[in-house]
């Protein structure tokens, strides 16, 4: 066992307290000083898929990009067709270099014809802000707004009886990837059927100051269901069973969308957005490497950054690796040559200097019963 | 919480010598700082284990956590109910989660650890740093 100390002072949420205050045991989450778990990863992760679970999640950054431009900038920022978006819709997507790797992968937002919102990666959220603004030759408005909002996450089966019992909002009439404007307990909120955790539920963006306010009422209005704290432990194996990429994993600056199985947010036929020709060029030529699911099958867990052997060659990385908590099963990722590691196929995995077999899975490992 | 009869190491084991074997597991602070155990890898029985090297491992969801021989010496059991019930660490991590039983080499080597109250200084000397 091994503490560390850290020099560096952490950004905090405005909730920092209050987690403190419940016990949380907190890490250092890229800059963040942020709840890694409360009662215990297992019993988080759980409560997540069998019923209801509360995180915060305002370490996330937001940018705002308004104007009569504000589409044009996003879709030149932007692999995924944003101008397919109406009003209240929003769409997983990515900033990508011209190289076509990732600056981030993002969630945009209409909030109207001339307003854009854009969740960004914590770690991420200076360096994109920069990133857009350097991009922007044509006068949109971009806004750093991460310091305007407190993000919370309901997920699970129960996230929307829970807050249904704070706001006259029609949560039922959100649909998946779809977000409304409206009150929660009086306070005016973004509230989106989003999510990180492969479940139901819904991400609120909220005035910091409320943020406190509305996380013991929304932990109040699920006591009945059996609600729990979630930190960034479960948020992580949540997010690995549904096969979710996490930047600084499964992608980054090295990594385009075609390899990290994302080709999906790539719509070459949208016309010019920044990375485009790379990315053309690389499907031309063949994606070189791609991300693969996998299972242990001998005793052993996968970690990040363990190396993959196939046919007895090093061949690749784990980019995520860890046990599943509802599958109970020790589940990862890895990067592989795109001509290896076939579905059902067998690799290992390097484990403390020992090579432990795994089988290629289908992903995601979870999905949701709809 | 920790028993006053156990000697414990700065990587948070602790050890119970009863004649000339003794007992090994992670202190409670250890599983604390882990979370949920879900794993957990030792050495087979006749395995000579040196003092202050790994000789295994436990692992939470979260982390993989090297465990440290406090003492020199041969391994005679190992806990099998591990394998099957790893939380066992964390509920009980002084009595039921013990990890294995080692023929001591060396009793001396006993009397360099810290006592219950020593270590109890240690870790809220480590939680303040």
């Amino acid at each position: 066992m091994q503490s560390s100390s850290t020099a560096v002072t952490l950004q905090k949420t405005p909730l920092n307290g209050v987690h403190r205050a419940a016990g949380a045991r907190m890490v250092d989450f890229g800059g963040w000083d942020m709840p890694v778990e409360y009662s215990g990863i297992i019993s988080e992760h759980m409560a997540v898929r069998t019923s209801v679970g509360l995180f915060d999640v305002s370490h996330m950054g937001e940018i705002e990009i308004r104007g009569p431009r504000a589409l044009e900038l996003v879709e030149h920022l932007t692999p995924n067709a944003a101008s397919k978006l109406q009003d209240g819709q929003a769409q997983y997507s990515a900033l990508l270099y011209p190289n076509g790797t990732f600056v981030d992968d993002i969630l945009v937002h209409r909030m109207a014809a001339d307003h854009y919102f854009l969740c960004v990666n914590a770690s991420n959220q200076e360096k994109d802000y920069q990133w857009i603004v350097d991009q922007n030759k044509i006068g949109a408005e971009v806004e750093f707004a991460s310091e305007k909002y407190v993000q919370l996450a309901i997920q699970g089966p129960r996230a929307l009886a829970t807050l249904a019992k704070l706001t006259d909002v029609d949560l039922a009439a959100i649909r998946y990837y779809w977000f409304t404007r409206g009150e929660v307990l009086g306070v005016p909120a973004i509230i989106a059927r989003t999510g990180y955790t492969g479940e139901d539920g819904f991400e609120i963006y909220i005035p910091p100051q409320e943020g406190e306010r509305l996380w013991n009422a929304i932990f109040d209005a699920g006591m009945e269901f059996g609600i729990l704290f979630c930190g960034l432990g479960a948020r992580n194996t949540l997010r690995l069973e549904a096969a979710m990429s996490l930047y600084g994993h499964e992608i980054d600056d090295t990594t385009t969308p075609y390899e990290a199985g994302l080709g999906w947010i790539v719509k070459l036929q949208k016309g010019g957005f920044i990375g485009r020709d790379a990315l053309v060029a690389q499907k031309e030529k063949g994606v070189p490497r791609r991300l693969a699911g996998f299972e242990m099958r001998g005793r052993g867990i996968a970690r990040d950054g363990y190396r993959v052997f196939v046919d007895g060659s090093d061949a690749g990385r784990v980019t995520s690796g860890s046990p599943a908590p509802f599958l109970q099963k020790n589940i990862g990722l890895c990067m592989l040559p795109s001509t290896k590691g076939e579905l059902g196929s067998s690799i290992e995995i390097e484990v403390r200097s020992r090579l432990v077999e795994a089988e290629i899975v289908a992903t995601p490992f979870y999905s949701r019963k709809k | 919480m920790y028993p006053n009869n156990y000697r414990y190491t700065k990587e948070h084991e602790w050890i119970n010598v009863e004649g000339d074997t003794a007992t090994v597991g992670i202190t409670d602070h250890a599983q604390d700082q882990l979370g949920d155990v879900v794993f957990v890898e030792l050495p087979k029985v006749g395995v000579a284990l040196q003092a202050m090297q790994s000789f295994g491992t436990v692992e939470s969801v979260k982390a993989v956590s090297d465990i440290y021989a406090p003492v020199s010496g041969e391994v005679t059991a190992v806990n099998e109910a591990l394998a099957d019930t790893p939380e066992q660490i964390n509920e009980d991590p002084h009595g039921k989660g013990w990890l294995i039983r080692v023929k001591l080499a060396d009793k001396k080597q006993v009397e360099s650890l810290m006592t219950a109250e020593q270590y109890q200084e240690y870790v809220a000397a480590e939680k303040e740093s």
